[in-house]
């Protein structure tokens, strides 16, 4: 029997592994989008209205690990330049994607041929906020139909979001949201993040959100290029 | 919550560092808890059982100790742990305070065969 000291952050494991995946996708230009939200929210929806907006000007790659998968995730297959469904070894329920699944899901995809990384992550709004993957910006889906209370409910997601889609604002008329005191909510939170007002169904807002999206993967290339890599 | 992320990084870490030592068996993990991490010990209990078939860490006993969550005052500088979900100074009543404790999560040793 032998004791070894290891006094090792479990955390810390994580985050040096996204460390590392981040590295990976700066050698390939590659930027990389962490999407979260709720069950339902619209992220596999969000996904495919910018691979519509989007897929002339950049070639866009998908880690799905949503693993309540539904008929849309088929389409997002036939639409994405590439994409990774993550399984979590043989468990088939994670409540977050972490690090290393995206380490061994970033060794299977062409990241070449990527200019774009969607990774759309497990539909929770507890866990996802404590596991960074790699990704170079955190995004978080609100939908109407969840209440405007969610950053009061969830605030850890919040605080380290990059932007904040509120989607399905289609349905403005028929629910009962207020959307400055959602706003007003997150920012208290947090106040860097960008906002964006959509609705995957009519396709309003997904412009201003392509645009910025965007503007991330030219900024990160030039940043990449700069340092030298 | 994310017991099985959390699992799954306690694995990778624990076989590590069991085959730097050149370790043919890991008989048990230490673990440090924090109050505040949320854990459900039963959870990683579970997650690891599954997770740690076939490898050199089947079988080893996961132990938990567990910190108590600890807070500092921020007027008077008076470390309490507070009695309930209303963090307030017991000593002036402040509610402005930070965590010192009972964030943790680590791995604290490994015994090994
Ligand atoms: N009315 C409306 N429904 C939407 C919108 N976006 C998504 N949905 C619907 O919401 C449901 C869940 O969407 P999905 O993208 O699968 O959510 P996910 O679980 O976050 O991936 C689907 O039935 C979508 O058609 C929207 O902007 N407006
Ligand atoms: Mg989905
Ligand atoms: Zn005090």
């Amino acid at each position: 029997m032998k004791r070894i000291e290891v006094v090792q952050n479990i955390l810390e494991a994580n985050e040096s592994i996204a460390a590392q995946n981040q590295r990976l996708l700066d050698k390939h230009r590659v930027f990389a989008i962490n999407i979260m939200s709720a069950p339902g929210a619209g992220k596999t929806s969000l996904i495919l209205q910018t691979i519509a907006k989007l897929k002339d000007r950049l070639r866009i790659g998908v880690i799905e690990g949503d693993v309540a998968s539904t008929l849309d995730a088929e389409k997002v297959k036939d639409e994405a330049a590439a994409v990774i469904q993550i399984t979590t070894r043989n468990m088939s329920e994670s409540c977050s994607l972490i690090a290393n699944m995206i380490d061994h899901a970033l060794m299977s995809l062409p990241l070449e041929d990527i200019d774009l990384l969607l990774i759309e992550n497990v539909g929770n709004l507890i866990c996802p906020s404590e596991f960074v993957l790699g990704e170079h910006k955190r995004v978080v889906i609100s939908s109407l139909p969840e209440g405007d209370d969610k950053p009061i409910k969830y605030p850890m997601i919040f605080a380290d979001a990059n932007a904040v889609i509120i989607n399905k604002i289609d349905l403005l008329p028929h629910v009962d949201f207020d959307i400055p005191a959602f706003r007003r909510a997150v920012k208290e939170l947090n106040p860097k993040p960008e906002f964006f007002e959509v609705s995957c169904k009519t396709g309003m807002g997904i412009e201003a959100w392509c645009s910025w999206l965007f503007d991330g993967v030219e900024s990160n290339a030039q940043k990449v290029i700069n340092e030298g890599g | 919550m994310h017991e099985l992320g959390i699992t799954e990084n306690i694995m990778d870490i624990a076989l590590d560092k069991a085959k730097e030592a050149q370790a043919s068996k890991i008989s048990r993990i230490n673990l440090v808890v924090g109050e505040l991490s949320g854990f459900v010990s039963d959870c990683i209990e579970f997650y690891f059982e599954f997770l740690s078939k076939d490898t050199i860490a089947q079988g080893a006993k996961l132990y938990f100790e567990p910190v108590p969550l600890q807070l500092r005052c921020r007027s008077c500088s008076m470390v309490f742990h507070p009695q309930d979900t209303l963090w307030s100074c017991p000593e002036c009543q402040s509610q402005s305070v930070e965590i010192v404790g009972g964030r943790e999560l680590y791995i604290e040793s490994l015994e090994v065969e």
